[in-house]
């Protein structure tokens, strides 16, 4: 069954490839700033690139501007500064009420799950083809299909608390798989999951990311990273200061030695 | 099939969140019977005034000798003043008989009629009064009143009473106006809140259902026409509940008291009506614009 699905996949991939510009990369970011209110920055002139079909880390600390990243490509705030380019579209022009279209072409998974609560693993990852106004024919034949993909199609009819975590970041992914989008962002996939659990996730975004949609994962998972050995964008305080292919988590992580010498720099004045 | 999906979300969401809903329900019908007891006792109140208004009345005397013609030709005249309702003769005889009546000594030690003919008018509105009588006898340069024909010797109204009248039942219908519109506020600010607070223990959801990608319209649908159901269940017990508290403690009642079988009052469908319109409207709009806030993701 998976086997005669990937190909029609890859025809829709192909299509959606034909019908854009073919040339632009899928996210493209010029000299973005965000500033919060009160001062704090979020990003600070960052220029990036990400190729369609790519596979990307971003890491870096907290508050160094993964999460900002994230979500000023879902359009959940507006840069200060510069431009983003989602897919050859400026997400400057993108109007409010053109917003939830948008969304539709971006998956995305989050830390904290965000299922409903009050909907079955099948209503979940449901709810994301009827905001479509996906038909009920069309909804019967891409759910389980799905969630066969994730590994849940034993627990269509479960709540999500009544699921593991991990079960609940797969019913995750899968929702923001179902529509095929060409662009997936997950942010902190793997945070609240134990080690294993999160190869489990990986493998999934890796899978996922095999059938031509580009991933974007913010993270700071060091093992994960370095075993997939994948692009590396790292952030420090809302900056890129490394940007490198086929990477390990490790370039700016302070060892042991590092971190005390940081603290002491911090206890000392 | 749009419909049908959001008429099935609406009952899920009632079904998953049952005390929510039962408190919005709850709240529109309390308020409701509030209203539905008030609106009747209001709509008596001001029909009692209005009862006593109608007892303001214009006297207009004749000139002792006037004659049969002079007599129909200002009733004439004072028919066909603006505002005026009913104009009704009262001949010297018929004056003389009701003033023996209520003051019977007097009259005996006078021993003839000192008594003119004369009209009392009705106005079609009470407040009418002074103009009438300002057209019918205006006042000259002097400061002094004429009047319009010379077979009218004076235009009078019984000053004092007619004031006090006017603005007592004024006072009354303010002030049960007042008290309709606070009550209806109250009401509005009470079901907006409850909707408001079984919305806010489903922001998160409305948040996820936004990042996925739903319009707003695709979110708020659902809450709508859970309102409009929610709506309509307390509106549909209230007006149970009035009807059988309108057949069971007020019909035995109305053939007593007058006040309570005031023809003014509407008739129980109509309040029935009104009383649905606002529950639905209100808990269909309520949940619709609370939403708004929650929206902003």
């Amino acid at each position: 069954m998976a086997a005669t699905e990937q190909p029609s996949r890859a025809a829709a991939a192909l299509k959606r490839r034909a019908a854009g510009n073919p040339a632009p990369p899928v996210v493209e970011l010029r000299g973005v700033s965000k500033r919060y209110e009160g001062g704090d920055v979020g990003l600070d002139r960052v220029d990036l690139s990400i190729a369609r079909g790519e596979f990307v880390f971003v890491v870096g600390h907290s508050g160094s501007g993964k999460s900002t990243l994230m979500r000023l490509l879902i359009k959940e705030g507006d840069a200060t500064e510069g431009s983003i380019r989602v897919a050859g579209r400026d997400l400057g022009d993108l109007t409010r009420r053109k917003v939830p279209y948008y969304r539709r072409n971006i998956g995305m998974v989050f830390q904290d799950f965000k299922l409903l609560p009050n909907r079955t693993v099948h209503d979940n990852v449901a709810y994301a083809l009827q905001v479509t106004g996906a038909s009920r024919k069309e909804i019967r034949a891409k759910v389980p299909d799905i969630l066969r993909l994730t590994g849940l199609s034993t627990k269509l009819h479960n709540f999500p608390d009544q699921l593991s975590g991990g079960e609940q970041q797969r019913v995750a992914v899968a929702r923001a798989f179902v529509n095929h989008p060409p662009l997936l962002l997950a942010d902190e996939p793997t945070g609240n999951l134990d080690p294993e659990t999160s190869i489990g996730i990986m493998q999934l975004l890796y899978r996922i990311n095999r059938t031509g949609t580009t991933v974007v994962v913010a993270t700071h998972d060091v093992a994960m990273v370095d075993q997939m050995r994948r692009r590396v964008i790292e952030l420090q305080r809302g900056r890129i200061v490394r940007d490198q292919a086929a990477a390990r988590y490790s370039g700016g992580e302070p060892n042991t030695a590092e971190l005390g010498a940081l603290l002491k720099e911090h206890l000392e004045p | 099939m749009r419909l049908g999906f959001f008429l099935k979300e609406a009952l899920r969401s009632m079904k998953r969140n049952p005390i929510p809903s039962f408190a919005a329900m709850a709240s529109v019908l309390v308020t409701l019977l509030v209203l539905g007891v008030f609106i009747p006792v209001v709509q008596a109140t001001t029909g009692a005034a209005n009862e006593v208004r109608q007892k303001v009345s214009l006297e207009v005397y004749l000139k002792r000798n006037v004659t049969q013609d002079q007599i129909t030709h200002v009733r004439g005249i004072l028919a066909d003043q603006q505002g005026v309702k009913t104009v009704q003769f009262v001949s010297k005889a018929d004056a003389y008989k009701r003033e023996s009546k209520q003051n019977p000594e007097a009259y005996a030690l006078l021993g003839s009629n000192p008594l003119p003919d004369s009209f009392r008018i009705t106005p079609d509105n009470p407040d009418d009064i002074t103009a009438i009588r300002d057209a019918l006898a205006p006042t000259t340069a002097s400061g002094k009143r004429t009047v319009i024909d010379p077979a009218i010797d004076e235009v009078k109204n019984r000053k004092d009473e007619t004031d006090k009248i006017l603005t007592a039942t004024k006072v009354v219908k303010l002030a049960m106006l007042l008290l309709c519109g606070l009550l209806v506020v109250a009401s509005a600010l009470l079901v907006s809140n409850t909707i408001r607070l079984s919305l806010f223990s489903r922001r998160r959801e409305v948040e996820v259902m936004k990042l996925v990608g739903a319009t707003d319209w695709f979110i708020r649908w659902p809450f709508v026409i859970e309102g409009i159901i929610l709506g309509s269940l307390g509106g549909i017990l209230a007006i149970l509940m009035l009807a059988v508290g309108k057949i069971a403690f007020i019909d035995p009642l109305a053939a007593d008291f007058a006040l309570i079988s005031a023809p003014q009052t509407m008739s129980l469908g109509l309040l029935a009506l009104l009383l649905m319109l606002a529950a639905v409207g209100v808990s269909t709009l309520g949940s619709g614009l609370s939403l708004r806030r929650f929206l902003k993701v």
